[in-house]
Order: C-alpha cells, then sequence, then structure tokens
C-alpha cells in the first residue's frame, strides 16, 4: 500500500516530514514526477508530492524576480513572464519525450531540483545560476531559506546551490525565486551544412569565441531533419542585431552553403534540440557533459556500442542513445572518464538504473563529505534514499 | 568591536615547534614567524582590525597546500586562508594562534584554451592577471571587483566576488566551472572541470563565497568569453533619488540589458567631481552611469533608445558618450570613488547591502535620516540593476566614538536592507565585519544548518573559524552537532 501526501501548503510538507523521519519511513519526494524515470529508482511506501503547492506567489518584472511555490506549473510561470516580455533564462527542456508523458506539466520546484537547461545555457547560465532564493523542508522536518528575492546575495553558505540539482534528497523544496531576464526581441539561426562532428564543432567553438552573443550551438547528425549532418548557430537580440551579427558571423565563419532561418523555423528548431527531439529513442539515454572540443570523441568512442547522439552546448552537451545493457552504459562511462566529464543516466530500465552507477562516483574523500552534508540535513535518511548514490 | 574566539592556550606554547614543523614543508623562503615580516598580514582590506597570527606560509604546490592543512590538522591547529588581503569584511583576518595559508606564491597561468574558452590558473592569480593573459586574443574574465588589480581569483571565488557588469555577466559563481581544492585534512579534491553541470550535488556552487571556510582553493578553471566589439557609456542625471529609481525600472522594462548601470547621489556625485573633474553635474539629486555594447550602430541605437526612455524622467543633464575617450570621462568619476571619499574624510566604512531596486527611494531617505541622527556623513554609489548598494560612511578612526557610531549605523543599513526584503551583503562576504548580524537575516535553525555543513568539511572548526557565525560556545556548539 502506498501513502500519497499531497499537502496543500508548506506546513503541510514539514508534517509529512516529520512524520516520516518518525516512523523512519522514506518518502519518494516530487513534483508531478514527470521525470520519475531519471537516474535511481526510489522504492517507498510513502510518495510526497509538491504539486498542491502552486501559484506564483511574487512577480516584480522591473526587478527581473519571479518567485513560486514549488507546485507551479511551469507553463504557468513562462506564460506569466512572457506577458511582460520577459522568460526563463535557462530555458528549461520538457523532457516527456525521454520519460513519456504522464499528462501533467512538470513544475518550477521539479525543474530546480533536476537542473536541467537547455541550449542557452551555454552562453547564460544553467538553472542553478538563475535560483536567487529557496525555501525547503530539511529531512529534520525545519523550513530552511537561503538566499531571497534579490540578484546578488552573498550571505553566508549558498545553500540555493546544494538543493537545485539535487534531486530531493537534501530537502522538500517548497518556493523558488528565479533571475529572469528580457525576451529577446527575436531569434535567428543559422544553418552550416555539411559538417561532420568535429568540423561542426570547430565551426561553433568559432561561432561561441566571436563577440556576436552567439545563445545556442548545436550539432545534428545525418538524418536529424537537414540533408546531412549540420551545425546550428543562434542568436537572439533586437532585429537590427539579429540580422547584423547573423550575416557577420555568417561570413566570417565561410562555411559554403550556409543558411539563415527565420524566426520562426528558429523556434522550432531550438525547442526541438532543447527537447531533445533530435536523438533517436533508444532504450537507453545518457546526458554527458564534456569541454566542448571533446564532444565529437565522445560520440565516435560510443559508436561500436550501437550508440548514437547529438551535441548541444557547442559540443559539450552529448545526448546519447543506444541499448540498455551494462556494457552499452560502461562504453559511456569510459568515453566520459576520457573526456575527463560528467554523464548521468537519464532513462533506462530500473534493473539497468539500479546496478550500473548512474552519475559518476564520488571519490572516498569527497564521499564522505557528502554523508556527512546528507546526514545533517536529513539525519533518518528518508528523503528520495538512493536516487543519486546507491545507500545514500 | 568585534570579539575574536579566545587563542587555544596549548597551540600558542607550542608555537615554535609549530613553525619548526612547517619549516619541514615549505621552503624557508615561504614561512614567516618574526614579528616584523608578519607585521604586513595583520589585517585585510578591513583595516580597522588587526591581529597578528601565529605564523604565515606561502606554499608553493598544492601539494605544500596539502602538507600543511594535514599537519595543521594534526595539531589541532587553525588556518586562516588569504589571497591578495583585499576582503572588505575582514575575511582574511588573522587569529593569533592561526597560521595564515598565502596565495601570493601560487600565481601561474596554467592552461588557456580558446577553442573550449577556459582558462586554469593557481589561486594566486589576480583577477585582472586572467584578463591581461587573454586580451591579446580579444577574450576577457567577466567578473571585475573594484579591486581586481589587485584581488586574487582565490579569494573571488571564496567571497563569490561581483562586479560592476554582472547585471549582464553574473559574479564568480556564474563563470566558474572548476576547482582543485585541498580540505582540511589534506586531501586534494578536483570539483568540476572544464566542462558544465556536473553531475551530482554542487559543490562548486557551495564552495563558491564560502569565505575559507570549508577548504583552500588551489586551482581555478573559469569561463573566458570573448570581448564585445565595442562599449560606450551615456551618464543622464535626475532632481531626485526617485525619478531616478524609476527611470532605471523604466530601462529595464524596456529589454535593454545594459552591461552596466551604475547609481550615484548627491553627496557621491560631488565627491567624485571634486577628485576625478569627470564633468559631473552638480546640481543633480542622483546620476545613472549606463553602459551598452556591440558595434558602433548597435551601440548608438541602444543608446538612442536608452536616452529615449531618460528623457521621459526630465534629465536635468543627459549626456551620451561619442568616443572610448569620453566614455572612460564618464566612468573616471565612478571608479575614483573610494580615493574621492578618502580625500574628503580620514576614513570610511564600505557597506554592502542589496534592496529589491523598487525600495530604492525609500532606503536612500531613510540612510539619510540616519545619517542626519549619527551626524555622520554618508555617500550612496551602487549598482542599480541588481540592487547592490555601497554606501560610503564617513568617520574619524582617531576618534573611537565616531568609528562606534560608524559602526552602529552601518549595522542600521543593513538592518534596513534586510527588512525591505535585501540581504546583509551582495558581494563583499560576511567575514567579521557583518557575522554578528547573521541573525538578523537567519533563524537560529537555519543558521545551526549552515554551521553543520562547515562541519561536514571541517568537522573540528580549524578553518577560517571566527567568520560568518556569530561566535558561539564551543561546548554548545559540540553538544548541538
Amino acid at each position: 500500500m502506498t501513502l500519497a501526501l499531497l499537502p496543500t501548503d508548506e506546513a503541510g510538507v514539514q508534517d509529512a516530514v516529520v512524520s516520516a523521519a518518525a516512523a523512519r519511513e522514506p518518502l519518494w519526494v516530487h513534483g508531478n514526477g514527470t521525470k520519475s524515470g531519471m537516474l535511481r529508482r526510489v522504492e517507498t511506501a510513502r510518495v510526497l508530492s509538491t504539486a498542491g503547492l502552486s501559484g506564483i506567489t511574487l512577480y516584480s518584472p522591473s526587478e527581473l524576480i519571479i518567485s513560486a511555490r514549488a507546485g507551479t506549473p511551469i507553463g504557468e510561470v513562462e506564460a506569466a513572464l512572457a506577458e511582460k516580455g520577459q522568460q526563463l533564462t535557462a530555458e528549461p527542456p520538457d523532457l516527456s519525450r525521454i520519460f513519456g508523458a504522464n499528462g501533467r506539466p512538470q513544475t518550477i520546484g521539479g525543474v530546480t531540483a533536476t537542473n536541467l537547461s537547455g541550449p542557452r545555457r551555454v552562453a547564460w547560465g544553467a538553472m542553478r545560476d538563475h535560483v536567487m532564493g529557496i525555501r525547503a523542508v530539511s529531512g529534520r522536518g525545519e523550513v530552511i531559506h537561503s538566499g531571497g528575492r534579490v540578484l546578488k546575495n552573498v550571505t553566508g553558505l549558498d545553500l540555493c546551490k546544494l538543493f537545485t540539482g539535487s534531486h530531493g534528497t537534501l530537502g522538500v523544496i517548497t518556493e523558488v525565486t528565479l533571475k529572469v531576464l528580457p525576451a529577446s526581441a527575436t531569434s535567428a539561426t543559422l544553418v552550416l551544412p555539411g559538417l561532420d562532428a568535429v568540423t561542426g564543432v570547430a565551426a561553433l567553438s568559432a561561432a561561441l569565441g566571436s563577440p556576436y552573443g552567439v545563445s545556442g550551438a548545436a550539432w545534428l547528425p545525418k538524418g536529424a531533419g537537414f540533408d546531412g549532418p549540420v551545425g546550428l548557430v543562434r542568436i537572439e537580440d533586437f532585429a537590427a542585431s539579429v540580422a547584423y551579427r547573423t550575416e557577420k558571423l555568417r561570413a566570417e565563419l565561410g562555411i559554403p552553403g550556409a543558411e539563415i532561418l527565420d524566426e520562426a523555423s528558429s523556434r522550432t528548431i531550438w525547442k526541438s534540440v532543447r527537447d531533445v527531439l533530435p536523438l533517436p529513442l533508444g532504450d537507453a539515454v545518457w546526458r554527458v557533459s564534456v569541454r566542448p572540443s571533446a564532444g565529437p570523441g565522445v560520440l565516435a568512442a560510443v559508436a561500436a556500442a550501437g550508440i548514437v547522439g547529438f551535441l548541444d552546448w557547442g559540443g559539450g552537451l552529448v545526448w546519447l542513445s543506444g541499448p540498455a545493457s551494462a556494457a552499452a552504459h560502461r562504453q559511456v562511462e569510459t568515453a566520459t572518464r576520457t573526456a575527463e566529464g560528467t554523464w548521468m543516466l537519464l532513462r533506462g530500465p530500473d534493473c539497468l538504473r539500479s546496478a550500473v552507477d548512474v552519475v559518476p562516483p564520488e571519490v572516498p574523500a569527497l564521499a564522505a563529505i557528502t554523508r556527512r552534508m546528507k546526514a545533517s540535513l536529513d539525519p533518518a535518511g528518508v528523503l528520495n534514499p538512493g536516487r543519486l548514490y546507491a545507500g545514500l | 568591536m568585534i570579539r575574536l574566539p579566545d587563542p587555544k592556550p596549548e597551540t600558542l606554547a607550542r608555537r615554535d615547534a609549530i613553525v619548526a614543523g612547517l619549516s619541514d614543508i615549505v621552503p624557508s623562503t615561504s614561512l614567516i614567524s618574526d614579528e616584523t615580516r608578519l607585521k604586513p598580514y595583520e589585517t585585510d582590506g578591513l583595516s580597522a582590525y588587526r591581529q597578528m597570527p601565529l605564523a604565515v606560509a606561502l606554499p608553493e604546490t598544492t601539494e605544500q597546500v596539502a602538507a600543511v592543512l594535514r599537519f595543521c590538522h594534526q595539531n589541532g591547529v587553525r588556518v586562516v586562508p588569504r589571497g591578495a588581503g583585499t576582503s572588505l569584511s575582514g575575511g582574511a583576518l588573522p587569529m593569533e594562534d592561526a597560521v595564515v595559508v598565502g596565495m601570493m606564491k601560487m600565481n601561474r597561468i596554467l592552461d588557456i584554451n580558446y577553442p573550449d574558452r577556459v582558462a586554469t590558473v593557481q589561486a594566486g592569480v589576480t583577477n585582472i592577471g586572467i584578463t591581461n593573459a587573454v586580451a591579446a586574443d580579444g577574450f576577457f574574465y567577466a567578473p571585475d571587483p573594484s579591486s581586481q588589480l589587485a584581488c586574487m581569483i582565490g579569494g573571488n571565488v571564496n567571497m563569490n566576488s561581483g562586479g560592476a557588469h554582472c547585471l549582464k555577466y553574473g559574479v564568480t559563481a556564474n563563470n566558474l566551472l572548476g576547482l582543485k581544492i585541498v580540505t582540511i585534512d589534506g586531501e586534494i579534491l578536483d570539483i568540476g572541470g572544464e566542462h558544465l553541470d556536473a553531475a551530482g550535488y554542487d559543490w562548486l556552487g557551495l564552495l563558491t563565497g564560502s569565505e575559507g571556510m570549508l577548504a583552500v582553493v588551489t586551482e581555478v578553471t573559469v569561463r573566458i568569453l570573448r570581448s564585445p566589439e565595442g562599449a560606450r557609456a551615456m551618464l543622464a542625471a535626475f532632481t531626485s533619488n526617485e525619478i531616478a529609481g524609476r527611470c532605471v525600472d523604466a530601462i529595464i522594462a524596456s529589454g535593454i540589458i545594459p552591461v552596466a548601470l551604475e547609481f550615484m547621489d548627491r553627496p557621491a556625485i560631488h565627491a567624485c567631481e571634486a577628485f576625478a573633474h569627470a564633468g559631473y553635474p552638480l546640481d543633480a539629486e542622483a546620476m545613472l552611469i549606463i553602459e551598452v555594447e556591440g558595434s558602433v550602430a548597435e551601440q548608438d541605437d541602444l543608446l538612442e533608445q536608452l536616452k529615449a526612455i531618460c528623457q521621459r524622467f526630465d534629465p536635468i543633464s543627459l549626456k551620451v558618450s561619442q568616443s572610448a575617450e569620453e566614455s572612460a570621462a564618464i566612468w573616471k568619476g565612478r571608479k575614483g570613488a573610494f580615493g574621492a571619499i578618502g580625500r574628503i574624510s580620514p576614513d570610511y566604512l564600505c557597506m554592502d547591502g542589496t534592496i529589491p531596486t523598487s525600495r530604492l527611494p525609500e532606503v536612500l531617505r531613510r540612510i539619510g535620516e540616519m545619517s542626519d541622527s549619527y551626524g555622520l556623513k554618508v555617500a550612496n554609489i551602487f549598482h542599480a540593476g541588481d540592487g547592490n548598494l555601497h554606501p560610503l560612511i564617513m568617520f574619524d578612526a582617531n576618534d573611537p566614538a565616531s568609528f562606534q557610531k560608524a559602526e552602529m549605523f552601518g549595522a542600521d543599513i543593513l538592518k534596513l536592507c534586510v527588512e525591505v526584503g535585501g540581504c546583509l551583503t551582495g558581494e563583499h562576504g560576511v567575514g567579521v565585519e557583518k557575522r554578528d548580524l547573521m541573525p538578523v537575516q537567519f533563524a537560529p535553525h537555519e543558521l545551526a544548518q549552515q554551521r553543520a555543513i562547515k562541519s561536514a568539511f571541517d568537522p573540528d572548526w580549524l578553518l577560517n573559524p571566527s567568520k560568518v557565525f556569530p561566535l558561539i560556545d564551543p561546548v554548545a556548539m559540540a553538544k548541538a552537532a
């Protein structure tokens, strides 16, 4: 029997956590569960959803600040921002294609807890870079706030960073305050045809190393909707700047056949990159992050194992898809270690996810710090046990 | 006055043995234990506070740092990490029984990687040193604290330093990819690397701004950015702080993100003008410096839009720079602000709270009232885009009563920042300066939680233990842990 807890306020979250800690009954903590399939599976008799904590609590466009309760659907936040010509800078992806749609929208708390960012991350920072304030209920049942509602704050240890991307293992996020930025007036995309991964990433590096404010740089292999492999470079700004900069960049890159996509096509293609649509969907999906110039090497190294993929973030974000086997996973691990990067097993059957390291294991000295840090926030170990690391 | 924890008598008693132990680890040229040569280390940028350390070690390698920390850990000796000693909050203030571990000999640039747009440097490289190393190739390192000529990147990481261009480029945390750190027990750990967003816990984010309490940073990997085609500034002056504040709101609402948006009030304008002769309008109550980037045509276009916005607020002066020289002239007064205040007052305290920008007129009015009631002058300079205030409180350090009043005035300003929804420190750090105000912003259980996270790294509280958190009885602390 599963006990489903759906509190509607922060005090309700506290009650749920305190009672779980007292009963030593761990909680599977999530928002709407749209990304339940990622990392290691949490099996518990109690399930705590923050979906009941909903609503924007503060929006001050002139201060570039928005606060929302954790369960607020991300679409609601995006709509409120769009009304004032602003946007979520980190462009968080909708991964429902990878995990399957469960009919519910992802929440702002879920996006924060997973620290997932889209193509704009390469220029403008990740979700974690825009979290200015957080309220979370620790495993002790205490409400911990960190940061606030201002754009610059170095007061005390930055627990915003610790809670963001912690996958609900350190605290149940109840409210998030984000820095937002004006949405660009327009955007355009330069399509660079006929480039393999290596020459493609070289072109993306040249684009990102130009003064033209590139805000997206991806490489897609053959079969992703263009006549062959392509590099994609996005520029977002006021119309005159976008026209000037894309032309300058096209001339400077000097790649024959380079074309400029109009705004509508540009928006479509980057939404597709953001939501990982160019990836053929295998039984296992990995998200690898390496230095951009190492991206093509990772693709090449895993090809023999039947793993395919594409590159975002100028080559540094490697989306991979392949068979759900331990052998395939080892290939990804080895290729990533060689490139001195980091991996995340995003999708796979439960048996694979529980058998392998879904993220790189920490060295013993760091793992010891992690255990003490986790114990300080969640002494009874009731928050998403084993989600990131077995036994933690 | 700020209290430091009582020195450990057993450490003081073993001073000679500790110095001898350190001399086995670092070269003799890297160890300082005589009073004359220790003197320069007794304070930092918060020079009102002074304390001679037990010794200073200046390791040349990460391995030496590890050996020094392992030795100190084994011997229960406290450690105060130090970069250039430019902290304005006393973050590097020594303790009588502590070894200062200085980074000044670790000043090498290790790797510059243009295709991946990253640079790896040792912690003792200055902030400007990174930009200087890549400027000839058209790149720069974005965070630019005022002390950038002197301050070191390791210190920037520990304080999460900002600067005038944060609105567009972010602070240190947003420009950092990797760290090499040494824990108090001498373990060398690599955090992050040359890639973005490592899986697992965000140690990089937690360590940034941790004020030397969690680990000693020895190497830093940062993002370097291609410089814009050009930049140009404009100046707009208004008849009240409130009108200037409304103009800031209108600029942000327009969708333009200026690369810098600086605000100065009347006393600041007058002090800076007298010092720098920058041509600032002396009849103004408030003035904005706004900077944009891009090609010349893009600059023209943005400045034209900004001018139109400013004109809606009846400026008494509006000057758009036509050249790099004119931009430099506009910035000259602002950049010389600290020197300018130093010229009209023997001493000053530079505060660093952040407020929601909508509360600006009210906050400046109340700071003015406090100035009258304390009888101390204050000039306000701040980063308007992000609400980071820098009130400069003028006092006379030779008069203890004046210093005490200045500290109380400063504390009142910071309490006001928190009251209106802001925070105690936007970019200078808590250090010792704001340590005892932490309960204004955090509940006791929140401070206990932050202390517990420090304990996860440093169970014996040997690393910079007198900073950030109000001192509490160590016995009670042990029981609470």
